[in-house]
């Protein structure tokens, strides 16, 4: 009796080892990506701070350190999404409807949904050459603001259509048959009962792929986005340039004084960031409430 | 209800958005060029302008080698402090991608940082597109090793085209020297995109590459290779001497001799010309028929009669007061 209980205390104990050292694994899994992010934001706020002064909104890029700024890049990063965002919405959840709710389950669908989603981890850089090859030469757009938006436009547009997707399908069934029930079209139960509820998370989705494009250089360097602008576009043809061209362009200069430039830029885009996703996540508690 | 309204507000305002956008963009497309004839009419009438005063609008778009930028950026914006509406986007796309869009018509300066090539050339002719090369600084390229590198005292062309040369059997410093050290050397080169890369090549290795092999890393980031170098006692790497000047205190410069004596690439040195065989002149090319644009005219004047003090800023060596003038001359 009394070593069957031993043995089996030794059992529990060592099931209770393994749960710890599990646990703790998990702990150090979930730290490590947080930790790199302090890391980051650490070093680039002790080498930015400095600069972080109103020169940087104010003033247009010089060969001089002192008293360059990111005004032009800052403005055409806020322009591009400006242009973005509505026409990746239209097409992106348009899409995700006609998958979802009119699109008939056969071979194409299946084959439409493959595409997309092969599509939604093809790099970046493909997408400035397509671009490039596309918006650039053979609509001839020349390397202007709307050339490189609709660029962004299709690398964000996958994305978007998944995370859409994902949410429409969220939407129960039961709701859908009510509307029938109550004799509603298709269009009348998309429109007043599936969308509603689904787009909390629709939003979450286009905000999350348009915070991705505004980090993404490769596309724009291949379309053409240029590293001096010292003027504001003012049409959808004009020359632009982007945060993290700019910073980039700091980052390669010899002189030391663009290195503080360059972290300085980075936080503005951490922070443009950061802005985006939480208000993208208080569009979603919004928007939860009322469902 | 208020469900039902969210949704549609959102979809409306999206396409509002994308409705102003677009007849924004309509009038301005033209807005920005038209103006450029009127303002001077009307100019001219209250106070006869001489030509330092005539308003100049539009743009002059140039791109190319990223060695030049930092000349044409400084051109540009010291060009934009007398003509604030003539607008001078500089593009970074490297020598032979500006080469590809100046030839296309798209550009009408191209930065370079070695003479256009002939297949270049030939397709410029094709398209109809002729230009003028203007030279507009000096650059010296610097050989450097790690500031504990106490032995390496000068190099010869001869002993960098043995450690550089495709297929080269140097493996450690003894291999170049016999009283150096037997230490592993690393090797750091500009990407072969580059006109760096492009003019060490012809300059030292007479166009047979440079060796690719485990030693060596290539880097497109000159501040990537001041790094490497700087970090690694046995290293040896080359690039811009605006990279070598701003990283003295973490790098030491190698004199080279290519035959009259050892030399170290200073602004005197590189000026006159007994930094050789490894300074070299930077380039802008002018597409002929843009230079009758009066805006695209006046700023490639404003950067050939200013760039000579410019140049030192960013540090380039300014090419001598004579030579300008000739290079001024050829845009007359």
């Amino acid at each position: 009796m009394n070593i069957f209980q031993d043995a089996n205390r030794k059992q529990i104990a060592g099931r209770r080892r393994t749960d710890w050292l599990l646990h703790m694994l998990f702990v150090i899994a979930t730290s490590i990506g947080v930790l790199a992010l302090c890391a980051l934001i650490i070093d680039i706020l002790i080498d930015g701070i400095v600069r972080l002064q109103p020169d940087l909104f104010n003033n247009f890029p010089s060969r001089k350190a002192d008293g360059s700024g990111m005004k032009s890049a800052l403005v055409g990063t806020i322009y591009m999404l400006l242009i973005m965002a509505p026409i990746s919405f239209i097409f992106g959840v348009g899409a995700a409807i006609y998958l979802e709710e009119y699109a008939k389950k056969g071979r194409l669908t299946r084959l439409i949904q493959l595409n997309i989603s092969t599509l939604a981890g093809v790099p970046s850089i493909v997408y400035g050459i397509l671009g490039l090859a596309l918006f650039v030469r053979l609509l001839a757009l020349d390397r202007s603001l709307i050339a490189g938006a609709l660029t962004m436009t299709l690398l964000v547009l996958p994305i978007i259509i998944v995370a859409a997707q994902e949410a429409i399908r969220a939407v129960p069934r039961s709701r859908r048959d009510a509307s029938f029930a109550l004799g509603a079209t298709k269009w009348q139960t998309v429109s007043r009962s599936v969308m509603p509820s689904a787009l909390p998370g629709v939003l979450t989705g286009v905000i999350l792929a348009m915070s991705r494009a505004i980090g993404e250089t490769a596309p724009l360097v291949m379309i053409g986005a240029l590293t001096y602008v010292a003027f504001l576009p003012d049409g959808l043809r004009d020359s632009f340039t982007v945060i993290p061209i700019q910073v980039y362009n700091w980052l390669s200069k010899p002189q030391i004084e663009f290195k503080e430039l360059a972290a300085s830029g980075i936080i503005v885009l951490l922070v443009l960031l950061l802005l985006m996703n939480f208000s993208a996540i208080l569009l979603r508690n919004k928007y939860q409430k009322n469902v | 209800m208020l469900k039902k309204k969210s949704f549609k507000g959102i979809l409306m305002l999206s396409m509002l958005a994308v409705l102003l956008f677009a007849a924004a963009c309509g009038n301005n497309a033209n807005g920005g060029n038209t103006n450029n004839e009127t303002g001077n009419a009307t100019n001219s009438t209250t106070n006869a302008p001489t030509e330092e005063t005539v308003k100049l609008s539009g743009e002059v778009k140039v791109d190319g080698s990223s060695t030049v930028f930092p000349l044409t950026e400084a051109a540009a914006e010291e060009f934009n402090k007398e003509h604030p509406d003539v607008r001078v986007p500089v593009g970074v796309s490297g020598t032979g991608g500006g080469f590809k869009q100046f030839c296309a018509g798209e550009l009408a300066i191209a930065d370079a940082s070695r003479p256009i090539k002939d297949e270049e050339a030939a397709v410029c002719k094709e398209a109809g597109i002729e230009y003028t090369e203007l030279s507009v600084a000096f650059d010296g390229l610097s050989v450097v090793v790690s500031k504990e590198n106490d032995f390496v005292d000068h190099l010869t062309v001869e002993e960098l085209n043995k450690i550089f040369m495709t297929g080269s059997t140097v493996k450690t410093w003894k291999d170049v020297r016999d009283t150096w050290p037997a230490e592993n050397i690393l090797f750091f080169s500009p990407g072969a995109d580059s006109g760096t890369y492009d003019y060490f090549n012809e300059a030292i290795l007479d166009k047979a590459g440079i060796r690719n092999d485990t030693a060596i890393t290539f880097s497109e980031d000159d501040n990537a290779l001041v790094q490497g170098v700087s970090g690694s006692k046995y290293g040896i790497g080359y690039f811009g001497f605006a990279y070598y000047e701003e990283n003295q205190d973490k790098l030491k410069v190698v004199p080279v001799d290519s035959g009259t004596g050892a030399i170290t690439p200073t602004y005197d040195t590189i000026k006159d010309g007994s930094y050789a065989p490894l300074s070299r002149p930077l380039f802008i090319y002018v597409s002929n028929k843009e230079l009758e644009r009066p805006e695209v005219k006046e700023f490639v004047k404003y950067y050939i009669n200013n760039i000579g003090p410019l140049a030192g800023e960013v540090g380039y060596v300014a090419l001598p007061d004579e030579q300008y003038a000739t290079e001024a001359a050829k845009i007359q």
